[in-house]
């Protein structure tokens, strides 16, 4: 992983004039070009941006792109493991990488709330550059806005990406053929848990940390090994269930799954079982499912173990046949139910 | 977390439902009073494990469930108002009304907010003196506890800006009124652990002997309940008909003293409408006199708000073990989780719930 250039820890804007946002920060006048030169282009400094034109002109170096897009809103801002800058550079680096995508450039528009501290603005700018500097992207373009205080919580990102698909397959849905295996790069449920946990207040032994990680050089570790991959899906809002349902409803599959096998740490099984909630339906940040040809899922597997991002990977199930899009799941005890996409938002029940 | 995979462990419990087998000689229908058992059951395929001659019955242990309509109705009216802030346990917030939810108040600018414990409402009162706190009091013995502290507390500490929409629940009247209904199927019950954990089992033995019903305390994973069964059906097999503690990890004969002093200080027993089902006698806790000026049906002068059920939802018939989930018409059709005709539709512990989730397709 490069390691950044040195930032300077603190907000390099003039606090004492501005230590909060002002509306006048998206005024278009001299203050917000002062923001956006102090806090943004300093920060996200590469040679697309520094033009400082209404467009970055990129350079494309694949015929076949990726893109995507994502806007991030998450109470508390920082939590443990992560923070919405962090989330917004991992979160649309991952959503490419799930087309087998390099990623190459992110956009980075903020919806800030007056009122927001200038130094919470920095820590999370900061954020964004070090997990873009880690994940080999630059951030070329972007926008800023300021909303009226009560209109916003603290700060709304979005980010957009372009990758460069340089495989020659389909990795999608209706590429999920019957006996392809599902494995998982990791533990599941821990960005939800970890968020919950903060936000209720809820005292729990050891904090939990979130997943939230990049997950691209895994994938393209794993194209490069040849792995026929027909699917890649990751786990973010709805947890696993929500991405086995989308994917069996998208290829026409039935997708048998091994619940013992699917890897849940302890202290997220213990929140849940606490809550009334399923590790399965809480959201992952760093975290996918791999549909993989069947001949090739064992060396997969072995691949995404050895992979500093596939440490604690498992392979959890296999597609059973075409037909009624549905996920069964074989519990502990051996008995066969239903892994359902949740309803909604995941409620903490009474008793 | 070891401790809780003993009890999920899939040796143990194919033994103990061959065990079952093996002691079963005729049909017996045993009835979990408890939704968060029904969800286990349902959940891992427990009663898959079965033999064919037990049949197991879902019973009205879920809290959000038997609450019935006109409550659901007044807490929508009291949490709408400007100056209240709404405090509910998280699952009840879907749960429908008449017209609407708890969560689209929230949306439409009410101030609901989700709290774990009743003692959090009474701290919002204190740090919003201009505010009125409302909390949503619902639930069987288990919760019942704590409502009654945040009321104690409230009370000692003077706070007037704190009042208690009370809905709670007893299960021993209910379990009365489905051994007194004329066309009652159940031979032997599995109590609900979390209930005696506060309430102890002193109170069932003279049920067993009315009834002449086994009545065995159980827990709430797959080994306890497949215990829980295995008690039963031996009773059952031999013609006994006393309470068992499964859950001895948990519950002793007395129960929680404590915790049952404070109910009876803050708490009388009343008459409680349960959804679907009707009236039941000495089935629910009211205030007390003594603080009755915590009642947020007085206060908001709502006490005298009276709703009819909708007819095409059969929850009450449902939460009485009369017919399973799936054999009501609306289910899993015009009766989804996302537009629910009745409570046991939403309720994380609701019968309904758990068949739509891990039971819809055959």
């Amino acid at each position: 992983m490069p390691t950044p250039p040195h930032l300077p820890a603190a907000c390099p804007l003039p606090i004492q004039q501005y230590p909060q946002v002002l509306l006048a920060h998206g005024g278009g006048g001299r203050l917000m070009h002062e923001l956006l030169g102090k806090i943004f282009f300093q920060a996200f400094d590469n040679p697309a941006l520094n033009v400082q034109h209404d467009a970055a002109v990129l350079a494309c170096p694949s015929p076949r792109l990726a893109f995507t897009t994502d806007s991030y809103t998450v109470r508390p801002l920082f939590f443990p493991g992560g923070d919405i800058g962090s989330l917004a550079v991992h979160g649309t680096v991952n959503d490419l990488a799930m087309s087998g995508a390099r990623p190459l450039y992110l956009s980075a528009g903020f919806i800030l709330e007056e009122g927001l501290p200038m130094d919470t603005l920095w820590r999370v700018v900061s954020s964004m550059r070090d997990a873009a500097r880690a994940c080999g992207v630059a951030i070329v373009t972007g926008d800023t806005k300021v909303v009226d205080k009560g209109k916003g919580d603290g700060v709304f990102v979005n980010t957009a990406g372009i990758g460069a698909v340089e495989h020659s397959g389909t990795i999608a849905p209706p590429s999920v053929r019957p006996g392809d295996g599902i494995l998982v790069n990791g533990d599941v449920g821990r960005h939800g848990m970890a968020i919950m946990a903060v936000r209720e207040g809820l005292e729990f032994q050891s904090a939990i940390q979130s997943d939230s990680a990049p997950v691209h050089d895994l994938v393209l570790a794993l194209l490069r090994a040849g792995i026929d991959i027909h699917c890649l899906r990751d786990l973010t809002r709805g947890g696993l269930a929500s991405a086995l349902n989308e994917i069996a409803e998208g290829a026409g599959c039935r997708l048998q799954i091994d619940e013992p096998r699917v890897p849940v740490r302890d202290d997220v099984r213990a929140a849940c079982e606490i809550l009334g909630l399923d590790p399965l339906h809480s959201a992952c940040e760093g975290r996918f499912a791999a549909f993989v040809a069947e001949a090739d899922t064992d060396r997969a597997l072995a691949l995404m173990r050895a992979h500093r991002s596939g440490e604690g990977a498992a392979r959890i199930g296999h597609v059973a046949g075409a037909g009624e899009p549905i996920v069964l799941m074989k519990s502990a005890i051996g008995a066969s139910r239903i892994l359902d996409m949740p309803s909604g938002e995941q409620l903490p029940r009474i008793c | 977390m070891r401790y809780l995979d003993e009890f999920r462990d899939g040796q143990a419990a194919r033994s103990l439902a061959a065990e079952i087998g093996r002691v079963t000689t005729r049909p017996w229908n045993l009835m979990e009073v408890c939704g968060g058992q029904t969800h286990a059951i349902v959940k891992f395929g427990i009663d898959e494990l079965l033999p064919k001659a037990i049949t197991l019955i879902h019973g009205p242990g879920c809290p959000v469930c038997v609450t019935p309509l006109e409550i659901i109705d007044k807490a929508i009216e009291i949490a709408a108002r400007p100056e209240v802030i709404f405090c509910s346990f998280g699952d009840m917030l879907r749960v429908p009304g008449s017209t609407t939810d708890l969560l689209s108040v929230k949306a439409g600018g009410g101030d609901v907010r989700m709290v774990y414990s009743p003692l959090d409402a009474v701290k919002l009162a204190e740090q919003n003196p201009a505010r009125q706190v409302v909390f949503f009091g619902v639930g069987f013995e288990t919760t019942a506890p704590a409502t009654a502290m945040a009321v104690f507390q409230a009370a000692s500490k003077g706070l007037g800006n704190f009042s208690l929409l009370v809905s709670h629940v007893r299960v021993p009247p209910a379990l009365e009124a489905i051994l007194s209904s004329p066309d009652c199927r159940v031979q032997g019950f599995l109590a609900a652990g979390h209930v005696c954990a506060v309430m102890g089992f002193w109170e069932y033995v003279p049920i067993a002997q009315q009834y002449h019903v086994p009545i065995v305390v159980t827990g709430f994973e797959p080994t306890d309940i497949l215990q829980g069964i295995l008690r039963c059906v031996q009773q059952l097999e031999s013609g006994r008909a006393e309470v068992d503690n499964q859950y001895a990890r948990a519950v002793c004969r007395e129960g929680n003293r404590p915790a049952q002093d404070l109910l009876r200080r803050v708490f009388r027993v009343v008459p409680r409408k349960w959804r679907g089902v009707g009236e039941i006698p000495n089935s629910g806790l009211g205030l007390a006199g003594e603080y009755a000026a915590f009642d947020a049906e007085r206060r908001f002068g709502l006490a005298d708000h009276h709703v009819e059920e909708p007819a095409e939802c059969l929850s009450g018939l449902v939460l009485q073990g009369r017919i399973k989930p799936h054999e009501c018409p609306a289910f899993g059709t015009r009766c989804t989780p996302e537009h629910p005709l009745g409570a046991t539709m939403v309720s994380s512990e609701g019968a309904c719930a758990a068949y739509y989730r891990y039971r819809r397709h055959p």
